[in-house]
C-alpha cells in the first residue's frame, strides 16, 4: 500500500537488540495545596463561594439555584425562561448584554433540569464586577421580551426535535421512566407541543417565583481576593431578593431491581444497554470503597468490563460505570453502545462482569491502581480555575465544603481491599439492576430475550 | 463605543502570561519541546507525529486513524492493555487523536510519573507491538466508534467528512477520514508496518513535555528514554495543494436519523504558513459571524429573519490553527424544512458582502479579541491543551509561538483585513452540502 518499496516486518518492528526494558519507578509526590475558601450567606440566603486561584487572568464563575416544578408546564416554561434569561432587561436588549459581557471577555450560559436552573461563565479577571452586573440585571430585571419568548419558541421546538433524534436521549429518557416512572426528575426534556403553548408571562411569573436566591449557590474561582469578589457580589446582587427560598426537588423513589425494559429503534444500527442500581452518597463511610470498586468493574479504561468488551471482543468503542447523584441517594450507572448483532452477547458478558465483581472479588493489585487513578484524576481534575469552581459548587449543593476535598486522598488511602470486596458484593449483584436496553427490536429481540431478564417489546 | 454608550473592550489587557519554552533535537531527530510551569502538580508528556489522515493511501481510508489504535496495543517492553494500566495505574489519563497534518498521543499525570510516562511513550515509538489479532480488534472497535459517532446518529460526520468531498477533487483533501468500512477491514499487519516504518521515524515526530519540571533533568530523561531510538529517514511531505474552484459546488447527502435539513458552506483559506495574517483575519471573521448573541449570523439568519434554527461559522475545518494549507473555513446552519436552502445561502452571502463592503468597527474586533485572549487563557489554564496547542503549533508549523502570540496578533488586525477576508470568501469558488432529512439511508452495517 505505500510507496516504501522495503520496510520491516511487523515481527521485525516489535523488537530491538537489547529486550524489553523495566518500567521506570514514580517519583516523588508532590502535595497538591487547594486554595483556602472564602463562604458567606447574604441576607438574601445566597451562599457565595470564592476562592483565589491564580495561574491565569480569568475568572470562573457558577451558579445554582434549586428549581424544582411545582406546575406540571414547569419543564417547559423553565427552558424557555433558559433560553430568553439572556435576551432582555429593563435597560439592555440581546444584543447589547451579550456586547457588555463580550467587552471583557466573558460568556455566560444559563441551563435548567428537573433539579436546578445552573448559570455558568467566565471572564477575563478584572471584567468581573461587569459580568456581576449583568447576572444581577437579568436576575432582577429580565423581561423576557414577547418577541425574543416567541422566536426562542420555534427553535426550542426544533433543538427539542433534533435530541429526541439522538440515540443517547432516546436511552436517557427510556431510563429515567424506567427508574422513576412518573417522578419529575424525569422530566428533563418537555415535549415541542408543551413549549409550544408556552407564553411570555408564564416566563416571567415563573422566574419572579423560583429564581430566588434562599438557598441558591454562588461559586467564584480565579485570579482574583475572594473577600473583594464577595463583596462585589453583595453590593451587584443586593436587589435580588424574595420572601421565600428556592425549590428543592422532593428526593424520587429509589428503582427497585428488575428486568431491562426492551425498547424499540427501528433502523437503529447499534444498541444502548443501560443498566442501574443503588450506590452511596459522598457523606457516606462507604463511599470510597464504592469509589474503588466502581472503577474495577467500569470506572476507567483499565476497568474489567471496559478490558473485556472491547479491548478483547470489540463489541463496543466505550463502556462506562459511575455514580449519578440524586435528591436524597445515588445510583450506579452502567452504560456502553454496542453493534446490533453482538447485543446479546455484550450484555451477556456484561452480566459477567458484573457476577465476577461478586464471585471473584477485586485483587490487591486491582485495588492499588483504582487507588491512585482515583487520587491523580481527582488532582488534574482540580488542577483548572473551571475544574475547581464546578468540584466546589457540586459539592456546597450537597452540604460538603473543601474540607471534604482535602481529606478525600486520604479516605481513598484508607480504603482496604476486604471494604472494596464488601462495596462489590453489596452493589454489583446482577440481580440488583434494572434498566433498558434500545435498539431494533427485530434485530436484537431474539437474542436478548433469550437470555432472560428482558421485558416489553 | 457601542449604542448604549458603554465603554468598549480596548482598555483590557489582552497580552498572555508569558511562558517559557525550551527546545532541543536529539541525534536521531526527535525535536524536544520542554514548557516549564513550577505552579502546576501535574505534568503532561505528548507525542506528535508529522502524518494525519490526508497522508493515507488510496484504498486505505481510515489507515491513519486505525493505526493510531494500534499504537496503545503494546510494545516490546508492554504487553497488551500494560500501557492504559500503568498511565491510569499511576493516576494519570491519556488519550490520542488523528487529525488532518498530524497524530497525537499523550498523556497527563501526577509529576511523579513523568520518568514512567517518558517510559510508555519511547517503548512504543521505538517498538510497537503490531499483531493481527491486535489489529482484527481495533478494526471492530474502530467501526463501533464510526456506527456511534457517524452511522447511528443524525448529522453524522457533519460536516468534516462530508463537506470535503464537494469542496476538494484531489484523494488526500476529499475523502473520509474515518474510513470506509471495507477498507478498514483489508488492512493488514504489513501494511501497518509500512505505515509505522515511513512515517513514525524520530525525524518525523515531536516531543512536547509541559509542567513543574527541571529542564536540564528533564532532556536527560528525555535522552536517556527517546536517545537511542534508531535513525531513520523521514518521508518528504508532499503539498496537497490543489486550486481553488472557480465556482460553486454543490451536493445533497440523505440522513435517515436527521430531523431537520442542515447545511454547509466551505471555503479555502490563506496558508498560515505564507499568510499568517490573512488566515487570522479569517479567523476573526469567524466570530464576528457566528460567535455569541451580538454576531452577525446569529442577528440575521437566527433572530431577524427567523431562518435557521442555530448557525455558527468556523476557520478551520477541525479548529483553527490545526492543519497546513489547504484548510476549510465552514458555515454550517441547521434550519426547519419549510426554509428553502437558497435562503439561507443567499443569507450568509449577504452578511459577507456587507462586511466585506462597510468594515466592521474596531469596537466589534475589540470584543471578539477579548473573547479569544479569555478562551486562550482558558486552555493555558489546563496542562493538557497548552501542551497539545503548542506541541501542534511546533509540528505544523515550527513556531510554538504561534499560540502565545495569537492574542496581540488578533488585537493587531484592521476592520480593512476582516472586510478583506469577507470579500475573499464572497468572490471565490466554494462547496455547499446539503443535508436531507428522511431519506432512506444505506448503512454499512
Amino acid at each position: 500500500m505505500t510507496a516504501v518499496t522495503t520496510h520491516r516486518t511487523a515481527e521485525e518492528i516489535g523488537r530491538t537488540a537489547t529486550g524489553p526494558r523495566e518500567l521506570p519507578a514514580l517519583g516523588e509526590t508532590r502535595e497538591v495545596p487547594l486554595p483556602d475558601v472564602v463562604e458567606r450567606t447574604l441576607p438574601s440566603g445566597l451562599r457565595v463561594l470564592a476562592a483565589h486561584r491564580p495561574g491565569v487572568p480569568m475568572v470562573e464563575l457558577r451558579m445554582r439555584v434549586p428549581f424544582a416544578a411545582r406546575t406540571p408546564e414547569q419543564p417547559a416554561v423553565g427552558e424557555l425562561l433558559s433560553s430568553t434569561l439572556l435576551t432582555g432587561t429593563a435597560s439592555r436588549d440581546r444584543v447589547e448584554i451579550d456586547d457588555e459581557l463580550a467587552a471583557v471577555g466573558a460568556d455566560l450560559g444559563v441551563s435548567v433540569d428537573p433539579e436546578r436552573l445552573s448559570i455558568g461563565g467566565s471572564g477575563l479577571a478584572e471584567g468581573l464586577p461587569r459580568v456581576l452586573g449583568v447576572l444581577a440585571d437579568v436576575l432582577t430585571a429580565a423581561t423576557h421580551p414577547d418577541t425574543e419568548v416567541a422566536r426562542e419558541r420555534e427553535r426550542l421546538a426544533e433543538r427539542i426535535e433534533v435530541a429526541r433524534a439522538q440515540p443517547r436521549t432516546i436511552a436517557r429518557e427510556a431510563l429515567q421512566r424506567r427508574r422513576f416512572g412518573d417522578h419529575p426528575i424525569t422530566r428533563e426534556m418537555p415535549a415541542a407541543d408543551e413549549v409550544s403553548a408556552v407564553t411570555a408571562e408564564q416566563v416571567r411569573v415563573l422566574q419572579a417565583a423560583s429564581l430566588v436566591p434562599g438557598g441558591a449557590i454562588l461559586t467564584l474561582v480565579g485570579d482574583i481576593d475572594p473577600e473583594e469578589a464577595i463583596a462585589q457580589v453583595g453590593d451587584a446582587l443586593a436587589g435580588w431578593t424574595a420572601d421565600h427560598a428556592a425549590y428543592e426537588l422532593d428526593a424520587p423513589p429509589l428503582p427497585a431491581p428488575g428486568d431491562l425494559l426492551l425498547v424499540h429503534r427501528p433502523g437503529s444500527v447499534q444498541s444502548q444497554l443501560r443498566l442501574s442500581g443503588r450506590a452511596l452518597r459522598r457523606d457516606d463511610d462507604g463511599y470510597a470503597a464504592l469509589q474503588l470498586a466502581n472503577l474495577v468493574f467500569g470506572g476507567y479504561f483499565s476497568s474489567r468490563w471496559m478490558e473485556n468488551i472491547r479491548e478483547d471482543k470489540g463489541y463496543t468503542y466505550g463502556a462506562h460505570s459511575g455514580m449519578e447523584f440524586v435528591p436524597g441517594g445515588s445510583l450506579l450507572g452502567v452504560e456502553t453502545d454496542v453493534a446490533s448483532d453482538v447485543t446479546a452477547a455484550a450484555l451477556l458478558e456484561t452480566r459477567y462482569e458484573l457476577g465476577r465483581m461478586v464471585a471473584v472479588p477485586p485483587t490487591p493489585e486491582e485495588v492499588e491502581a483504582a487507588r491512585a487513578y482515583a487520587i491523580g484524576s481527582l488532582l488534574i481534575s482540580l488542577d483548572s480555575q473551571g475544574g475547581l469552581a464546578g468540584m466546589l459548587t457540586s459539592l456546597a449543593a450537597d452540604g460538603l465544603d473543601s474540607d471534604w476535598l482535602r481529606a478525600h486522598p486520604g479516605r481513598l488511602t484508607a480504603v482496604t481491599t476486604d471494604e472494596v470486596a464488601a462495596a462489590a458484593l453489596r452493589f454489583f449483584a446482577p440481580s440488583t439492576f434494572t434498566g433498558v436496553v434500545v435498539g431494533d427490536a427485530d434485530v436484537i429481540g431474539d437474542g436478548v430475550r433469550a437470555l432472560g431478564g428482558i421485558t416489553g417489546s | 463605543m457601542d449604542s448604549a454608550g458603554r465603554a468598549s473592550g480596548s482598555g483590557v489587557s489582552v497580552t498572555l502570561v508569558s511562558i517559557e519554552l525550551h527546545r532541543a533535537t536529539l541525534s536521531n531527530g526527535l525535536r524536544v519541546l520542554l514548557v516549564p510551569d513550577p505552579a502546576t502538580p501535574v505534568v503532561g508528556v505528548a507525542v506528535h507525529v508529522d502524518v494525519g489522515f490526508r497522508s493515507e493511501p488510496e484504498g486505505r481510508t481510515g489507515f491513519a486513524h486505525l493505526f493510531e489504535h494500534l499504537m496503545f496495543q503494546g510494545s516490546e517492553s508492554l504487553e497488551k492493555l500494560a500501557h492504559f494500566r500503568h498511565v491510569q495505574g499511576s493516576g494519570g489519563v491519556f488519550n490520542g487523536s488523528t487529525h488532518q497534518d498530524y497524530t497525537d498521543y499523550f498523556e497527563v499525570l501526577p509529576a511523579a510519573a513523568l520518568e514512567r510516562a517518558l517510559f510508555l511513550e519511547a517503548d512504543r515509538l521505538r517498538a510497537p507491538k503490531l499483531t493481527e489479532e491486535n489489529l482484527r480488534n481495533q478494526v471492530d472497535v474502530v467501526k463501533e466508534e464510526i456506527r456511534l459517532n457517524v452511522l447511528n446518529r443524525p448529522y453524522g460526520g457533519f460536516p468534516w467528512i462530508l463537506l470535503p468531498p464537494v469542496l476538494y477533487d484531489t484523494f488526500p483533501n476529499a475523502h473520509n477520514g474515518y474510513g470506509d468500512f471495507s477498507e478498514l477491514e483489508q488492512a493488514s499487519l504489513d501494511d501497518a508496518a509500512g505505515f509505522f516504518d515511513t512515517f513514525y521515524a524520530p525525524g518525523n515526530a515531536q516531543l512536547t513535555v509541559a509542567g513543574p519540571i527541571d529542564v536540564d533533568a528533564t532532556m536527560a530523561l528525555v535522552e536517556k528514554h527517546f536517545g537511542d531510538i534508531p535513525a531513520r529517514p523521514t518521508p518528504e511531505r508532499p503539498s496537497f495543494f490543489e486550486p481553488v474552484p472557480g465556482a460553486e459546488r454543490r451536493q445533497s447527502v440523505p440522513d435517515a436519523h436527521a430531523p431537520l435539513p442542515a447545511l454547509a458552506m466551505g471555503f479555502r483559506m490563506p496558508d498560515p504558513a505564507t499568510d499568517l495574517d490573512g488566515y487570522l483575519a479569517h479567523v476573526l471573521l469567524a466570530s464576528v459571524l457566528g460567535d455569541g448573541e451580538a454576531a452577525r449570523l446569529q442577528r440575521r439568519l437566527v433572530h431577524a429573519d427567523g431562518l435557521v434554527t442555530d448557525v455558527s461559522a468556523s476557520a478551520g475545518l477541525m479548529g483553527s490553527l490545526d492543519a497546513r494549507d489547504p484548510d476549510t473555513f465552514t458555515v454550517t446552519a441547521v434550519h426547519p424544512a419549510s426554509v428553502e436552502p437558497d435562503r439561507v445561502v443567499g443569507a450568509v452571502d449577504e452578511e459577507l458582502e456587507k462586511l466585506a463592503a462597510t468594515p466592521p468597527s474596531a469596537d466589534e474586533l475589540a470584543r471578539q479579541v477579548a473573547r479569544w485572549s479569555a478562551a486562550l487563557h482558558q486552555e493555558n489554564d489546563r496542562v493538557m491543551y497548552r501542551m497539545l496547542g503548542l506541541g501542534a503549533r511546533e509540528l505544523l508549523y515550527g513556531r510554538a509561538e504561534i499560540t502565545l502570540e495569537l492574542t496581540d496578533r488578533l488585537a493587531t488586525l484592521t476592520p480593512a483585513q476582516v472586510a478583506g477576508a469577507a470579500g475573499a470568501l464572497r468572490g471565490a469558488g466554494r462547496g455547499v452540502l446539503l443535508v436531507e432529512p428522511g431519506t432512506q439511508q444505506e448503512d454499512d452495517a
